[in-house]
């Protein structure tokens, strides 16, 4: 793939996958405006990002909470010329049970992880729109596949960003645009470092290469690693008179 | 989660350790949990014994603080995050003409090891040691965070070669030497035996060299082996480096003396008898062995240990006795290397010397230990040292007076950590932080 003057906003670009995908668009001479709320560590991710190979790295606050740090990124991206790319890591989980003794937490989760993404995509969309080019990706989760008791209000908020997701890709498809869905299983981050229950545990990088492989050839859904498919295949076609007593 | 419970070892495989592990994904969390509790910290774990092992204890894994931090192209001077690995540096910035100036044999390495090891290239007889280019190192004891610098005194002096025992070593300074292109002009020739090595270390002109030996020649052939020498020249490596994997542990036989002769045999005639001279990207002679993950699989599941010691340049004669016992104990590994070592060193504790440094893979058979350990008393009684990033077998009585400087860094070391909470097994093995304190 060839990412020469393509422009990459990423939000949630702090976390271990963003980052590494940051570092592969990077050794491609992307553009990338790294987009969070630690602006230190986004500073330092930049500065990596130009040492690699990024034709330009800036890190800008993006704080899903707050719509006002949405424009200044969609203005300043529309200022580089050629394909805008957007991909989304951002979104939040709180322990399930943290969520059902203060249920007012789901405000939290859904704004994270559904609604402050989709605004932002929904102010961008028109600009990628008009330049007839571009790719969104929009990292959801298995968890979104199907609610379980361990974590369903996250499952519910990345599933709805799922869906959201499938309309964008409607829309931007017939303006040349394109939008995958990433749906990662476990990954090897400081989220699940010491977590038990974690089986065949992805890389960031492992993920992040699947991720622009999955932009290249203009997948539409994928899971990462592949077999995650396969597994969700198994949980989603689980009877809910069954399901409903398992806690998986 | 900060804390996993996991169970780690070193490169050799023939030391590991059980213990709490944080791996921090950015400064403020490495600082936040070090407020919290101070333990010592490793990264790629590509020291071969215990010295970055805390059995029963915890420990920072600074593997995902990988980042370059600043750049200033007028100068050259890049500060990095401790975890990064000093082969990813030296691909990010080979292509903008700068390269740093000392790479030990792994790319893998990070640059906190490379500095706590104080680590030497194929180059060390010009360039010195890591250390010596370093500018300015980040260290947090701690809650306290602060900068140290050359000007800093005994605790630079302590903490350059250090073993982690200062505190951890968060980000650092490097000074990036200006490079003509990330290829190398690579020279390979037969040397046929220990007298004659010596003669063409004396009078290698190159910047970078080093001799692989034949450890399992003897009589008239001991010593036999091929001398490498290198230099840097133009032109940029466009080639994909693929690496291979060795996917699972080899059965014991691999590395048995017949096979090894064989191998050494073949290896020694892969070098036509007139020698050869090629050009190669960098990454090849600086990291022959990274082409292959996990090549400590080979050694099986028990692992391996590595001695590496380096003796003063008149005695050649310990050397030679060195060697002829490694032949007679049909225990070596293809893998052993001799080298001329300048006087360049960083710290208090920093291995190199002046004089011949050898390193001797054996894997971890029986008789392979009383091997390294006899071979650590004759470094001892000759004047040398031996190396703790390789050591994982020698004994506290042995390493005794090999560190002239070692009561400086015990100084040091007591005021910077005076808890001991910094202490790794290897530094409780050879009781490095008291011995010459009580004698």
């Amino acid at each position: 793939m060839t990412q020469t003057a393509q422009t990459w906003i990423i939000l949630g670009a702090t976390s271990s996958m963003a980052r590494a995908m940051a570092r592969r668009l990077a050794k491609e001479g992307a553009m990338l405006i790294l987009c969070g709320r630690d602006m230190e560590d986004l500073a330092a991710s930049a500065e990596d990002c130009k040492a690699r190979g990024a034709s330009e790295a800036l890190a800008m606050r993006f704080d899903a909470r707050d719509n006002a740090t949405f424009g200044p990124i969609v203005e300043r991206a529309i200022l580089n010329e050629g394909a805008l790319n957007c991909a989304v890591f951002v979104g939040s989980m709180p322990e399930q049970s943290a969520i059902n003794a203060e249920p007012s937490l789901i405000d939290g989760v859904v704004q994270d992880s559904h609604i402050g993404p989709a605004t932002f995509l929904s102010m961008l969309a028109p600009h990628m729109e008009a330049r007839g080019q571009g790719t969104v990706v929009g990292v959801g989760s298995v968890a979104g596949d199907r609610g379980r008791i361990g974590n369903y209000v996250y499952g519910s908020a990345k599933a709805g960003f799922a869906t959201y997701l499938s309309g964008l890709r409607n829309r931007l498809t017939r303006a040349g645009g394109h939008v995958v869905t990433v749906k990662p299983g476990f990954v090897d981050t400081a989220m699940t470092w010491g977590i038990e229950g974690m089986f065949l545990v992805a890389s960031p990088d492992a993920v992040a290469k699947d991720i622009l492989r999955a932009v290249e050839k203009k997948k539409n859904v994928i899971y990462t690693p592949f077999f995650w498919r396969y597994i969700m295949l198994i949980i989603r076609h689980i009877p809910e008179f069954i399901f409903k007593k398992m806690s998986i | 989660m900060t804390w996993n419970t996991v169970t780690y070892a070193g490169w050799g495989r023939a030391r590991s350790a059980t213990g709490q592990v944080a791996r921090p994904e950015r400064q403020s969390s490495l600082l936040r949990d070090l407020a919290n509790f101070a333990a010592p910290a490793f990264g790629m774990r590509r020291s071969y014994g215990d010295v970055a092992l805390n059995d029963g204890g915890r420990a920072y894994d600074m593997t995902r603080l990988d980042r370059v931090v600043s750049f200033d192209p007028e100068t050259g001077i890049v500060e990095v995050e401790a975890g990064i690995p000093i082969g990813d540096l030296g691909r990010a910035f080979a292509a903008k003409g700068w390269i740093p100036p000392v790479m030990p044999g792994t790319g893998f390495a990070t640059v906190g090891g490379c500095i706590a090891n104080d680590v030497h290239g194929k180059n060390h007889h010009v360039k010195g040691s890591f250390g010596q280019h370093v500018t300015a190192i980040t260290l947090v004891q701690g809650a306290e965070v602060k900068t140290i610098t050359p000007k800093s005194g005994a605790i630079w002096k302590a903490t350059v070669g250090g073993l982690g025992q200062t505190g951890v070593i968060a980000k650092a300074k490097l000074q990036l030497m200006p490079c003509k292109g990330d290829m190398m002009v690579l020279t390979e020739r037969r040397i046929d035996n220990l007298d004659e090595f010596l003669v063409a270390f004396d009078e290698s002109k190159t910047d970078y060299t080093v001799g692989w030996i034949d450890a399992t020649a003897t009589g008239a052939h001991l010593g036999r082996g091929i001398l490498e020498e290198g230099e840097i020249t133009s032109g940029i490596n466009t080639s994909k480096e693929g690496a291979k994997a060795v996917p699972f542990n080899a059965p014991g036989w691999a590395l048995s003396a017949p096979v090894v002769r064989v191998f050494n045999e073949l290896y020694f005639r892969r070098v036509p008898a007139k020698g050869r001279t090629s050009v190669k990207p960098i990454t090849e002679p600086f990291f022959p062995l990274d082409a292959i993950h996990d090549w400590n699989r080979l050694y099986g599941k028990r692992g391996f240990n590595q001695f590496q010691c380096v003796v003063p340049p008149e005695r050649v004669d310990v050397l030679r006795g060195m060697l002829e016992k490694i032949g007679a104990s049909h225990l070596a590994s293809p893998l052993a290397v001799l080298k001329k070592m300048g006087a360049g060193r960083g710290g208090y504790m920093s291995f190199p010397m002046e004089g011949y440094t050898l390193a001797v893979d054996f894997p971890n058979k029986d008789g392979a230990e009383e091997l390294i350990k006899e071979l650590t008393d004759m470094a001892q009684d000759a004047g040398g040292r031996i190396y703790f990033a390789k050591d994982g077998v020698a004994e506290a009585t042995q390493v005794a007076g090999m560190y002239p400087e070692q009561d400086k860094w015990q100084r040091a070391v007591e005021k910077a950590d005076p808890e001991g909470a910094m202490m790794t097994d290897l530094v409780r093995r050879l009781n490095l932080r008291e011995s010459a304190k009580e004698s």
